[in-house]
């Protein structure tokens, strides 16, 4: 299992502009989060006793940590499904994962209220099973954890190949660790792909005891089945994006699986699909989906984002293209998390005259909060090996660049 | 890759759960009330509109005041819906601005049969008292998380928005305060016209039916909470449809029993999750030896042990 030399450090400078950049935007959410801390929650946002959850769950919990989906979509491909070709992306969507979870995890308690007593989830006597809350929370709360452990061999590896003497401890204890973890590993990946098919699809779940509030387009009780599914299509695009994004940034060539990996996303897009239509038919709600109210034009723009990603990436000659695989990506991203907006947010309705829209300094949390995690990746990237290693030819042509 | 039956047979628990949860047969258990709940009964028809319960919950909750935006010396109590100072209310409804059509009416807590936010709530912040059925919050425990408000369809329970360390207010028909100390809720002790009395719930629905068929012409026909969402233990009759009086139209299936449902259809015993797990390990380790096979003949495993184990008798030799 050791694939040490699947990957490398990506040698670049770490203070550039665009980490100054996110910094100003880091250090503004994390201020704005310190007058949430003295001021209570409503001196900065907009929520309200009918809209109760606002953007920082919508986005940053719901929609975020299925942006956050790549290491779980990959670990799929790669360990059950068996192709260890495309072991090399496997690091990079795990990093991308591990802050994704995070930026979930940090948001929660950004938003809970009595953040002090978050204990009480470590106490089996306050532990209320009937509630998918209580299990999105330990299951979240246990895949960081994961998550962590699986990034760890890369900064072991850091550690035990460091040639500078400035940490011996360090490089002794990472020895020693290093081949005990690789044989225990697998488990934990095992145990990284269970937790998010579960966790997944009790995000949606979340919303059927809503079930007054929650248009029909969206409620169903085959939210979980929904959210499982597209939570997988939306981590093979996202390691698409990512892939794409560090291409271009870190001037990298395009990696050639990614081409492969986008002849994936078809299937499991189809399966949604065909779950979405069937359901809303099975419940005889297609004419309300296709009225053209509000309601309808915020499912019809879902469906449409995402068929249209679908619908490329068909084709043999756009998967040759890594424009068109990106833009489908990009497609299956925006779709993907509006279904998630649609069911958190637009298709809410609670009963009386409510309406939210998110205010500025909510905003700007969230955004502070993506920053960082953007942030921690390209730091992370430039530290330790979690890149994957470029093919002989490609390194090449990169050079000539 | 070799798949005993067995193991087929496992994968489908989770799988297929995803599935099947919804599809399954719901034996739609019976919601039925304790024959001790206790609840409420409110007559619009006999509501004077004099506000004494809204004060009245106030001293005894020791609720703060809301004063109205327009109030500069801030003197007055006048909260212009339910919020994080005021668990009970009463409204007025005006067909018209002259005034021929109108009704008085509550809100409060419904203290539901099944009630959505006790099984919303993760931690068991929100309870439902056995046998008494009232339906409370334990500030102690609750983690802020807002599920109850986004699971109530009434949108009781609120949330002390501007506060720093808040928490969230319901009515709890007094259980720790009047309820204890005169064997009542504040609202139902002062109430001059008796418009809403306490009771056991079977009594108080027994009451209502006697009033509407005693005055079939005064009363709408249905009583609001007898079935709405499984039935809740505060009941309402009134003049006018209970959409005039801001109600919503519920279902009388509970949306808590269909999301309980579905849950413990995927984590009964925990089977699903540790069945997946089991089998996800399985195929991981089959591919796994072959991986290895493959990575022996590059011996790229063995050429970095090998360096781990130098490098380690290295530190060790140089101690």
């Amino acid at each position: 299992m050791v694939h040490h030399d699947e990957y490398h450090i990506h040698k670049a400078k770490i203070l550039t502009p665009s980490f100054y950049v996110l910094l100003f935007f880091t250090v503004l959410g994390f201020l704005l989060i310190g007058v949430r801390f003295v001021k209570g929650i409503g001196a900065v946002s907009n929520m309200s006793d009918g809209y109760p959850w606002g953007i920082w769950i919508a986005y940053d919990v719901a929609t975020s940590t299925a942006l956050a989906c790549g290491g779980y979509a990959m670990a799929i491909i790669i360990y059950i499904m068996n192709r260890m070709k495309y072991h090399p992306l496997i690091r990079s969507a795990l990093v991308t994962s591990m802050f994704g979870y995070m930026l979930a995890g940090m948001s929660v308690m950004v938003d809970i209220g009595r953040y002090w007593n978050s204990y009480s989830f470590f106490i089996p006597s306050r532990w209320q099973t009937n509630s998918v809350m209580f299990e999105v929370a330990v299951c979240i709360m246990a895949y960081n954890v994961v998550l962590m452990i699986e990034v760890l061999p890369a900064i072991l590896e850091r550690f035990i190949h460091s040639e500078t003497t400035r940490f011996p401890k360090l490089k002794h204890y990472a020895l020693i660790i290093y081949p005990r973890l690789d044989k225990v590993l697998i488990f934990i990946v095992v145990l990284g792909i269970t937790l998010p098919t579960m966790h997944q699809s009790s995000l949606g779940s979340m919303l059927i005891i809503a079930k007054s509030k929650l248009n029909p387009i969206w409620h169903t009780e085959f939210l979980p089945l929904l959210f499982v599914i597209n939570a997988l299509y939306i981590g093979y695009s996202v390691v698409i994006f990512e892939s794409f994004m560090s291409s271009i940034s870190f001037n990298r060539p395009f990696e050639s699986e990614i081409q492969r990996l986008s002849k994936v996303i078809p299937y499991v897009t189809a399966v949604w699909l065909f779950v979405r239509f069937a359901d809303l038919w099975y419940r005889d709600q297609l004419g309300a989906a296709f009225a053209g109210d509000y309601n309808s034009w915020m499912f019809i723009t879902e469906i449409l984002l995402i068929s249209g990603g679908t619908f490329i990436l068909m084709w043999r000659q756009y998967r040759t293209s890594p424009r068109m695989v990106f833009i489908s990506a990009m497609l299956l991203l925006i779709g993907g998390g509006w279904y998630r907006f649609n069911v958190y947010l637009l298709g809410f309705k609670p009963h009386g005259n409510w309406s939210y829209f998110p205010s500025l300094p909510e905003f700007f949390i969230t955004i502070g909060l993506v920053a960082f995690e953007i942030l921690g990746y390209m730091v992370l990237v430039k530290l330790f090996p979690i890149m994957p290693k470029l093919h002989k030819h490609e390194a090449q042509t990169a050079q000539a660049h | 890759m070799k798949t005993t039956r067995r193991n087929f047979l496992k994968t489908a628990a989770m799988g297929g759960a995803l599935i099947a949860a919804p599809l399954s047969l719901r034996a739609q258990e019976e919601i039925t009330a304790n024959e001790n709940a206790v609840g409420m009964l409110y007559d619009s028809t006999l509501c004077v509109g004099c506000k004494a319960c809204v004060t009245k919950c106030k001293q005894v909750n020791d609720m703060a005041a809301a004063p109205a935006p327009t109030d500069k010396d801030r003197l007055w109590d006048s909260p212009p819906d339910l919020d994080y100072r005021t668990r009970n209310i009463i409204k007025l409804y005006k067909e018209d601005e002259d005034g021929k059509n109108w009704a008085y009416v509550k809100y409060q807590c419904m203290h539901c049969v099944k009630p959505s936010c006790v099984s919303a709530c993760p931690v068991s912040a929100m309870q439902k008292e056995e046998g008494t059925g009232i339906v409370f919050y334990d500030k102690n425990k609750c983690i802020g998380c807002r599920y109850c408000q986004i699971a109530c369809p009434f949108n009781i329970p609120k949330f002390e928005w501007p506060e720093a360390f808040p928490k969230i207010v319901k009515c709890d028909l007094c259980k720790f305060t009047n309820l204890k100390l005169k064997g009542e809720p504040a609202c139902c002790e002062t109430c001059p016209t008796g418009a809403v009395i306490y009771g056991k719930r079977k009594d108080l629905l027994a009451e209502a039916k006697r009033r509407l068929a005693a005055n079939p012409e005064k009363y709408q026909k249905e009583i609001y909470g007898e079935y709405e969402v499984g039935g809740t233990n505060v009941i309402y009759i009134a003049g006018t449809t209970f959409e005039n009086l801001g109600f919503p139209e519920l279902e009388h299936d509970s949306a808590a029993l269909m999301s309980e449902h579905v849950q413990h259809t995927l984590y009964k015993g925990f089977i699903a999750p540790v069945a997946l797990y089991g089998f996800l390990a399985m195929v991981a380790l089959k591919n796994r030896k072959t991986k290895q096979q493959v990575e022996h003949e590059h011996e790229t495993d063995h050429e970095l042990e090998e360096e781990i184990k130098k490098e380690l008798k290295h530190k060790d030799g140089g101690k």
